[in-house]
Formats: C-alpha cells, structure tokens, sequence
C-alpha cells in the first residue's frame, strides 16, 4: 500500500443519479431557500428546486455538493447517512421528548390592576370565589407531578397572585416535597406587578430561590397608560420592585416582559431604551394576545398584525444598534427563532412548536381547578367559551386529560407538519402551530393561513431573520450568536493587517 | 533532539524496557532499571549486578545473563528516569518515555487502515501489534510519576482490537488521572460493538482525536485514500458521542481541505454539535507530505483569510476551537488567541527569519522539518505589535 496513491476520480465516483431527501422551499430576494426536515438551509439560484425536480442538477458541482453535504439529497457514491439526518430531526424535536415541563397556577384572579389588554382579572380586594382553595391546589400540584418530565416549572399567574401569597406559601412546600419524592427537579417562577411586593415577601421569594417576571411596557407615560391602576403610579411600582427584587435577589432574579398595544406602536425605541435604562439584557417584543379583555376593548388596544411587524423591524433595527455600541440587549422573540434556524437545537418556547406547546409542554391549572391547554385557553373561557378546558383537577387524571375530547380534538391542529398552508411551507422547521390563536381569531382551530395574525407575524419575522442572515453582516451576525448563546460578542479586534 | 542510538549487543537478547540508571542504586529498584555506565566508570561485578540491562559507552565486560549494549555511539541524550529500550537484535536503544517532557506518547502500532496523502508517520503494512504491546505495557507498569497528559497513536490504534482495550485498562488502573487521548481515524467506531466495548472501559478521562478533512466523502475519501472511510468515520464520530465517548475533530490545512473549509465547519457545527474541540492544524513537511507536495501545498500566509472565517465560524458559535502548527507572522492577529504550542518539545525549531522576533514565547514554531519547506512570509514581529496584539485578544 504504502506510496501508492490514488487519484481523486477514485474516490469521487461520479453517481448516475440522485435522490431527493425531504425538504422545502420558497423564493426569497431572488434566490431559492431551501429547508430540510432537520432545520438546515441552503440559499441557492433560483432555478435549483426545479433542477432538483427533473434531476439535472450537475453532479460534482460545488452546488450538488454543498446540497449533499447538508442533506437534501443523496446518491449511490456514498452512504446517506439516514442515522445521522435522523439524529438531527430527533434532535430538533427534543421538545416533545418527556412531557409537560411548564405548570401555571392561577391561584386568584383578582388584581389591583385594571389593563385594557388583561384578559381575566377582577376587580375584588377579598378572598373568596376567585381563589384557589388548598383541595385545588393539592389536586393540581399531583397532576403536576404526575407529568413524565424530569423538571418541571411551577409559575404562578393571576390576576396578582401576591393578592393570594397564603396561597403561594401553601403550594411551594408541597410541590418541592412531592417533588423530591418524584426525584424531579422543581423551578418555581413568580409572574407580579410587584404592586404589592413587600419585605417579608422578598425574603420569601429569596429563601425559597423563586425567580420574579414581572410587566414594564416603557416608560412611565406609555406603561401607565397601558396599565392603569389607583393613584396611576404601575411604572413607579414596577421599577420600586424592580430595584427591591435585585438587593433581594441578585441582578438576574428578576426579568421583565412587555406587551405591545396600539399605543406602543409609535414609542418601539423609547420602549427598548427604558430597558436599558433598567439594566435589563433582553427584551421580548410581543404583540397583544387577541383574546379576553383585549378583544372587546379592540378600538382601544388592537392593531393589525403588519403594524406590529413594523415595530417589530424598527425595534430589531434599534437594539442592534445598542449592541453595536457595546451593550449588551437579545431580543428573545429573535433569540429563539435564529436559536431553531441557526442551531441543530430545540428550543422550548412553548407558544412556538409543533406539535403546539398546549398540554405537551404546558398545563394551566385555573383557581377553579380547571385544566386549560394554556394561559390563552383559559382566557377564552372567561369569555365562556370552555373550547380548551381540558379537564378538572378534582375529575380528571393527567391520562384523562390527554385523552379527552377537547385534547384530542386540539391535538389535531396541533402539528403544522398536517396544516394547510403549513405542510408546504419553507419555515415549517422553525414555526410552530397555534390552534388557540385559530380558534380565538377566526372560529377555527386549523385556522386560514393567509389571513392569519400569526402567520402574518411569523412569515414576516422569518423572512426578515432569513435576509439579515443571507446579507451575513459580521456585526450582526456576532450579535446574532451572542443572543444564541448566551456569551458576550466576539468584538472586532482593533487591529489592521 | 536525539531519540535513539545504537552501540553493539553482547550477546542475542530481544527486546528490554527499563528505566535508565546513571548512578548506583537499591536492589529493588535495579530490578526495573537499566544502568549506563559512563567513560572512565570504575565498577566491580556487584556494582553491576540485578540490572534488567546494562549499558556502556565504552567496552563492557563480558556478560552472558543480563543483557547488554556496549560502544553507544551517544549517550548525551540519555537522563536518569527516561523509559528505554534496548534491542538485543540490532543494538538499538530508543527512548520511550521522557519524565521531564510535557508531551508523552504511547506508539502502538505502524498498521493502518488508511493511507493519507500528508500521513507524518506513514504505515508499514508489518505484524508489530504483538511485541508494541508487550512494549507498551512495560512502559505503563515502569511509569512513577503519571502524566498530565498521555497520547496513544500510531498507525491506526484501534487495529489493536482487544489489545486497545488491555492498554486503556491497564492505564486506567495504573494512573486513572492522566488524560488519554487516542489519534484514531474513527472508522473503527462505526461497529457499534467496537465502541460499546471501549465505553464499557469506562476510563475516566479518555477523547478521541479524529481527522475530518470535507464535509462530503469524495475529498476526505482522496485524502485519506480509502473509498467509505468519510461514511465510517461519521458513523463512527456518532456512535462514539452516543455511547459518552469525547471526542475532537482534527483538520488538517492543505490544498484539499482548504477549499471547502468553512463549509466542513459548518457541518461540524451542524454534525457533530458534540465534538469537545476542534483543531486546525497545518501541513507538517515530513512522512508522505513531500512526495505528495504539488497536491497539498498552500503558502498559510495565503490562506489566513479562510482559517480566520473557519474559526471565527466555530467560536461564536461556542465550539471550541484552535489552531495546531502555524507560526503567529503568518496568523492574523484575531487569531493569535486560538494558536496554541502544539509542537513537541523534540520537534520544535525556528527559523533565522525570526531572528529579532519578539513573539518567539508566544509562537510555536516550527516543526524541525518544516526547516525545509514553510511559508516564504516569516517575518520577525516587533515588541510593540506584539504587547498591542496581545491586549486586545486578552
């Protein structure tokens, strides 16, 4: 063997023909991308996919390689590597892998807040028919458990669920118990204004390691305006409890999330400065949930889906622009759609996957008892509409709940892999389905694309990530991971060649 | 630096490994050791006696029962504690083991199942797997103080079969701490029951090191001149991570690979997501490189632009990356922090184009053979680029 060698027409054995692996596609800024089923893409000359058609993409071109290279087809020169692209889609799909991860509480529904866009709240300062009792909460800390999932997040939501801290007090120690028991491993989220945050509370929440998200919409003018309260003073409240959060609980113990109404649309830079006036390092910019409240008070809060895709663009433009002069600010919404395109990961966003999040990745456990599919479901029913109620703590078993017919019948709009519209589309890899969404909006769980908020949000966010990542500015890019990543951007280095 | 010398055996012997032995010592420890004994030495019978070897630089005495190499052409080289072994058949004696070293290697065979166009240590197609184990062992058991670090290579190691599994079992039990890393082309990995067995050893602290050189099989498959082997050594690199097993991908930088780099680290990244590290390295100009020159050479001055665009591909995305084998007057500055002194110790030289050079600690040079073929851009760097340099990458 030895010092004889072979030349490169030995290895590279040129195959008759090829065959095609499963991908999609679309035309976009006059190329062609491709997307394959593990999530990897390919922006090629118009004209591929139709050369891929009738075979005659020329084999040995840098082309047919890099398509090889990233499985979208394959010929009889190599192995395929089946096990490999299946190891990428099984990858891609870790999210289903286990059971319900994320378990919402409601332990009441009253609240000292009164927003337009709130889709349950009540008006009430007393304890009474909008609180969860203990029965209910023992009930629904089982069914918790009785989830597969190694880990799993207990959140409590309201209403304002400090209004119900007995109740708080009363549920963490029986859910880390039953969870020790289990062997699982227990994070607990508390979602506040921080209206009502006091002292001891704070010690609570530090002792029992509970991590705080709470609402700031901007600055004072636009936050109060979206949420009024007695004495006008939500904004003041929020970054008083912001500040008492991080003596209490580290910097990184509490974080914010804003919602966008039609007042916010013209104030995206001022929104996102107030972030960075408050030293927080990501920023989700998010449209209004068309359900509950916020529908019927539409003329006062609702917008179309391409005004928020507008701030949406403005507001991407802008944070880029604050990363670039050093400080660091991720976008989250951006964060975990470039973490699907850009990664071989899944991610566990759960408003974000197919099969959709509701019941596989999240439960609501409303202070009634009821079990919804998720925190928008139950906010139909406050509208009476029971479409996504699943079940009831003191009925059902977690079995049943799956297998009931509002699960099954969701279930079934749940993959977009089966959806009209969906199952041909490039960005089927990276979006996800919302029967929720389709149900609240138009009357349909399987939902109509082309005239879908969330399809409108979604193709425009994507093909807009898409055209910054074909352009492969070395800035933005660097910013790009660093969101992905969770580490500072690799700076340009001062230096001259 | 000298690895080996001959002299004239006394007697036919076959091979012994022991610990080289300057001074008088213990009855005990003679068991294990090998005496050399210097010009002008004067010792009696029992000063000689219990060695497992004897080693004289001038004329010996007679001996019939321990065996023995006198007339040693050097012996310069020779420090007390080095590991080495004396062949009774060609007068041979070769340094095995350095303690004083930081890079240690275990060769265990000259087979392979490959036969890459810029192989450093090309094959030799010769049934050594037998007697190198013998070798290897003796080597392991006479280790006192274990390394940080220890290289199993070849030839293709996995040719080993059980024989592998034996060394890392015997290194495990001797010294669990050190880190053993493998230099395999992977391909053996493909069988699944190959790889369970070697994750069932369960060492501690062993990686592999495999070579990719495309991220489609025709290049690699040239490259490394065997038709499957791109298609077994993914297989391989999978099964592997399956089974717990870490690994690092090591690229060699010539005029094959280079074409397709960024592509081949974006199916790295996209791939082989599990890799611990992967390492750029440049061409060494010895083994089969010469022969092959006109199909491998690429000046690295010409090609910094397309390793700057592979790491920086693989480092914001939090792969960790480096570069093997290049100087720094060659690198772009972004790159200086993922270089790395990769030479060893006995290998390493420089140029006199950099004389006055004022990043000499920071570079790792050359390998003594490069002396013959490098990059016609070597230049010295002057202290005040060097201190800039340095302070931003920090």
């Amino acid at each position: 063997m030895a010092r004889t060698f072979f030349p490169t027409e030995k290895y590279g054995t040129k195959p008759a023909t090829f065959s095609l692996l499963p991908f999609r596609f679309m035309r976009l800024n006059s190329k062609e991308l491709l997307v394959n089923e593990a999530g990897e893409f390919l922006f090629a000359p118009s004209g591929t996919v139709q050369d891929l058609a009738e075979g005659s993409v020329p084999i040995n071109s840098e082309l047919y390689l890099d398509l090889k290279a990233k499985h979208f087809l394959y010929d009889e020169a190599s192995s395929p590597l089946f096990d490999l692209l299946a190891t990428k889609i099984r990858t891609k799909f870790d999210h289903i892998n286990g059971g319900t991860k994320l378990h919402i509480f409601v332990v009441t529904l009253r609240c000292e807040h009164s927003c337009d866009y709130c889709q349950v709240s009540r008006q009430l300062t007393t304890r009474g028919e909008f609180d969860m009792t203990p029965a209910t909460a023992d009930r629904a800390i089982e069914m918790m458990m009785d989830s597969p999932s190694p880990a799993v997040t207990l959140e409590f939501q309201g209403g304002e669920p400090l209004l119900a801290f007995d109740m708080i007090q009363y549920i963490v120690p029986r859910a880390k118990r039953l969870a020790k028991e289990r062997g699982k491993l227990l994070d607990v989220v508390l979602c506040t204004n921080l209206a009502c945050i006091t002292d001891e509370i704070l010690s609570y929440l530090r002792d029992e390691r509970i991590k705080v998200s709470t609402s700031l919409d901007g600055p004072a003018f636009l936050h109060n305006r979206n949420r009024p309260r007695r004495g006008g003073d939500s904004y003041e409240k929020a970054i008083e409890g912001i500040q008492r959060c991080r003596e209490v609980l580290g910097h990184e113990g509490v974080a914010a999330l804003m919602t966008t109404t039609a007042a916010s649309l013209e104030h995206v830079t001022e929104i996102i400065d107030e972030y960075v006036r408050q030293d927080f390092h990501s920023i989700f910019l998010r449209p209004i949930s068309p359900y509950g409240f916020a529908i019927r008070t539409r003329h006062r809060t609702g917008y179309e889906m391409d005004k928020f895709v507008e701030f949406y663009k403005k507001g991407l433009d802008h944070i880029l622009e604050i990363n670039r002069g050093g400080y660091r600010l991720a976008e989250v919404y951006s964060q975990i759609l470039l973490t699907k395109i850009l990664t071989p990961h899944s991610t566990y966003y759960v408003d974000m996957q197919s099969p959709a999040g509701g019941a596989w990745n999240v439960l609501v456990y409303n202070y009634d008892g009821d079990v919804y599919a998720s925190d928008e479901s139950r906010m139909l029913a406050e509208m009476k509409d029971w479409t996504f109620r699943l079940g009831n703590v003191h009925r059902d078993s977690r079995a049943s709940v799956f297998t009931g017919e509002p699960a099954l019948k969701m279930f079934e709009a749940s993959c977009n892999q089966a959806l009209a519209g969906c199952s041909d589309c490039a960005f089927q890899s990276y979006c996800g389905a919302d029967p929720v969404y389709h149900y609240a909006t138009q009357g349909d769980m399987y939902g109509h694309r082309p005239t879908s908020g969330f399809c409108t949000r979604n193709m425009s966010v994507l093909k807009h990530l898409f055209s910054r990542i074909e352009e492969n500015d070395r800035d933005v890019m660097r910013i790009f991971w660093s969101w992905i990543t969770g580490s500072a951007p690799r700076t340009e280095a001062a230096l001259c060649d | 630096m000298r690895l080996t010398t001959t002299g004239s055996p006394s007697h036919p012997f076959g091979s012994v490994v022991g610990i080289l032995a300057t001074e008088d010592s213990g009855r005990k420890e003679r068991a294990r050791e090998i005496r050399l004994v210097a010009p002008g030495e004067a010792l009696t019978a029992s000063n000689l006696a219990g060695y497992r070897g004897l080693l004289f630089c001038n004329d010996g005495p007679e001996s019939r029962s321990t065996p023995l190499i006198q007339r040693l052409r050097e012996s310069d080289h020779l420090k007390d504690g080095d590991i080495v072994v004396m062949e009774g058949a060609t007068g041979l004696v070769r340094s095995l083991y350095r303690p004083r070293e930081r890079h240690h290697h275990l060769f265990v065979t000259e087979r392979c199942n490959s036969n890459c166009l810029m192989c450093s240590q090309p094959p030799k197609d010769r049934d050594d797997i037998e007697a190198l184990t013998v070798r290897n062992h003796a080597i392991i058991d006479l280790i006192d103080q274990p390394p940080s670090y220890l290289t199993i290579t070849g030839g293709e190691p996995t040719l080993l079969g059980d024989h592998l599994f034996g060394l890392v079992s015997h290194l495990k039990a001797k010294m669990p701490d050190t880190e053993v890393h493998i230099l395999t082309n992977g391909r053996t990995f493909a069988w699944p029951v190959f790889t369970r067995r070697f994750a069932e050893l369960d060492h501690p602290n062993i990686s592999l090191g495999v070579p990719l050189y495309a991220d489609i099989p025709g290049v690699h498959d040239y490259v490394v001149q065997a038709v499957g082997a791109f298609d077994q050594t993914i297989a391989g690199l999978h099964q592997a991570a399956r089974n717990g097993i870490r690994v690092e991908i090591r690229v060699v930088l010539h005029k094959q690979t280079l074409p397709r780099l960024l592509k081949l680290a974006e199916f790295i990244y996209r791939n082989l997501t599990f890799a611990e590290h992967v390492a750029l390295m440049g061409l060494e100009y010895t083994g089969y490189t010469p022969l092959n020159i006109e199909e491998l050479w690429i000046d690295p001055f010409d090609y910094r632009d397309q390793l700057e665009a592979a790491v920086e591909f693989l480092a914001i995305r939090n792969m960790n990356v480096s570069i093997y084998n290049h100087q720094l007057c060659v690198l772009k500055p972004s790159m200086w922090s993922f270089a790395k002194r990769s030479i060893s110790d006995w290998k390493n030289a420089y140029l006199p184009a950099c004389e006055g050079c004022s990043a000499l600690e920071e570079c790792g040079g050359f390998f003594q053979w490069a002396v013959r073929k490098h990059s016609a851009h070597i230049h010295p760097i002057e202290a005040d680029r060097v201190r800039e340099i340095l302070n931003v990458s920090a």
